[in-house]
């Protein structure tokens, strides 16, 4: 059963395996450093079909089949998918997993999708309300620019300080096992805002909520950066990434070593100039986890990760209205091992509380 | 052949498109607020007199990019207030653009009909 560790964060008393996982990118990914990260790569970004709306539902069914073909499942081996998307009402993985029969809960976080849709697969698993679950997410440049910004057929100029909206997907099958990786817990982000307006900044106006959930997650756990190999944010790229180190060292917390981001992971900013501050998009850290990180957990390349996807609250009704744009970032702890010293169990975590009442 | 022109027309056009460049960049103006700001600042420097001289010295430069348009705009507003009266603020600016305005619909559907868009790697 998962156990509560402070305010935010969850553990599980038998960390739920990652069973399976797939990502999915097209021919901007597949030109980037983790080219061979991807299960499959179309290089006609209509993959295809004939919008590009529809090419993205194309990439969520590819991840989910592509995962469930690794794993050796069938459908009805899932007992739920949680799915999301950015386009309006998540047509992505409604039409994209329209054919699946699985029953499905539709989940909007914007770009942490992958870490949201993980989190509660988890719960669900280690709760045993079901045996195996499936988290899957998408996002395509094109269809996300006319969602969030311009069509394409305007052809209007792209701010420095803008993202790439990274065309691919990711889904990891989620249930219990004893092969890595595991999920150990998770710290679910609250809504933080401070103030930013320009939507071509997402990475500002995320970072706020990555830091907030980060020293959340080492205040609950009493653990410390050093004990991580790797603090892997979702798409705050290069820009937000570095607010993320000032806002986190003012806290006193260094993650310097240990930080990358799954936005500066995917293109090389210098080889590829026109992504800007980095990748973006919930398939920018779906991908990432699902074909890079995840198997590196797996061979035991990395041993402990935690794993934050942020995402950016906006709609184009708000931007336009000139509302604020509030951040949101969700922890999942991934670890090589099923139990360690340094993860709190329920009993030590339960005197962390009572430690609390005390005072 | 007048080399001079060419190299008015590359630097005050060039000019133009470099402040909206520059915009872009170093402020928070979105492509569609800086697009309806030329046209806008366009409108106000023909009302005022200010745009023609560039127009003259220019040609081209100054006439091809949104300020030219709103220029346009402003030049027909004036002809047609001299023609007929009052009603001219209403009819005139959309006369002077008429054929700008439609040959963008036009080959805008055109080009539609045609293409299917890309992305842009």
């Amino acid at each position: 059963m998962p156990y509560r560790i402070g305010k935010y964060t969850l553990g599980f008393d038998q960390p739920p395996a990652v069973l399976s996982y797939a990502a999915v990118g097209s021919k901007k990914e597949s030109e980037g450093p983790l080219k061979d990260a991807f299960d499959f790569i179309e290089q006609d970004s209509y993959f295809g079909e004939k919008s590009w709306e529809r090419a993205e539902s194309r990439i969520q069914r590819e991840s989910v089949n592509r995962a469930l073909e690794k794993g050796n499942f069938d459908p009805t081996d899932i007992d739920y998918i949680f799915a999301g998307d950015l386009l309006n009402q998540c047509i992505s993985s409604v039409y994209g997993l329209r054919e699946l029969g699985i029953p499905l809960f539709g989940l909007y976080g914007a770009c942490s999708t992958m870490a949201e849709s993980l989190s509660i697969a988890s719960v669900f698993i280690d709760s045993q309300a079901a045996k195996r679950c499936a988290a899957v997410t998408s996002s395509h440049f094109c269809s996300a620019e006319r969602q969030f910004r311009f069509p394409l057929e305007y052809a209007g100029q792209r701010t420095p300080t803008s993202q790439w909206t990274v065309t691919g997907g990711g889904a990891a099958i989620v249930g219990i096992g004893n092969k890595p990786p595991f999920v150990r817990g998770i710290t679910t982000g609250t809504i933080e805002d401070y103030g930013i307006k320009d939507a071509n900044n997402m990475g500002a106006a995320m970072a706020p909520a990555a830091s907030a959930t980060i020293s959340r997650f080492f205040k609950d756990t009493h653990m410390n950066p050093a004990q991580f190999d790797l603090i892997l944010t979702g798409d705050l790229g290069y820009v937000g990434s570095g607010i993320l180190l000032e806002l986190l060292e003012r806290e006193g917390l260094d993650i310097h070593r240990q930080h990358n981001d799954c936005g500066l992971l995917i293109f090389d900013r210098e080889k590829q100039p026109d992504v800007q501050a980095g990748g973006s998009g919930c398939g920018c850290s779906g991908s990432v986890l699902c074909g890079h990180i995840l198997p590196k957990l797996q061979r035991g390349d990395l041993k402990d990760v935690l794993f934050i996807a942020t995402g950016a609250l906006l709609s184009t009704t708000s931007v336009q209205q000139g509302e604020t744009i509030p951040g949101i970032a969700h922890l999942v702890y991934l670890s090589s091992q099923a139990q360690d010293e340094a993860f709190p169990t329920r009993e030590r975590a339960s005197q962390f509380d009572g430690r609390k009442e005390k005072r | 052949m007048d080399w001079m022109m060419y190299l008015k027309v590359f630097l005050v056009g060039g000019a133009l498109c470099a402040i909206g460049q520059a915009l872009i960049d170093y402020t928070k103006l979105t492509p569609a607020r800086i697009l309806v700001s030329y046209v806008v600042t366009g409108v106000i420097l023909g009302g005022l007199g200010i745009y023609q001289p560039l127009v003259d010295f220019a040609g081209a430069g100054a006439t091809v990019p949104l300020t030219g348009f709103g220029w346009l705009l402003s030049k027909g507003v004036k002809e047609a207030i001299a023609e007929k009266g009052l009603l001219g603020i209403l009819s005139g600016g959309l006369t002077a653009t008429s054929a700008g305005i439609a040959a963008a619909v036009i080959f805008g559907l055109i080009f539609a009909l045609i293409f299917k868009p890309k992305d842009k790697s």
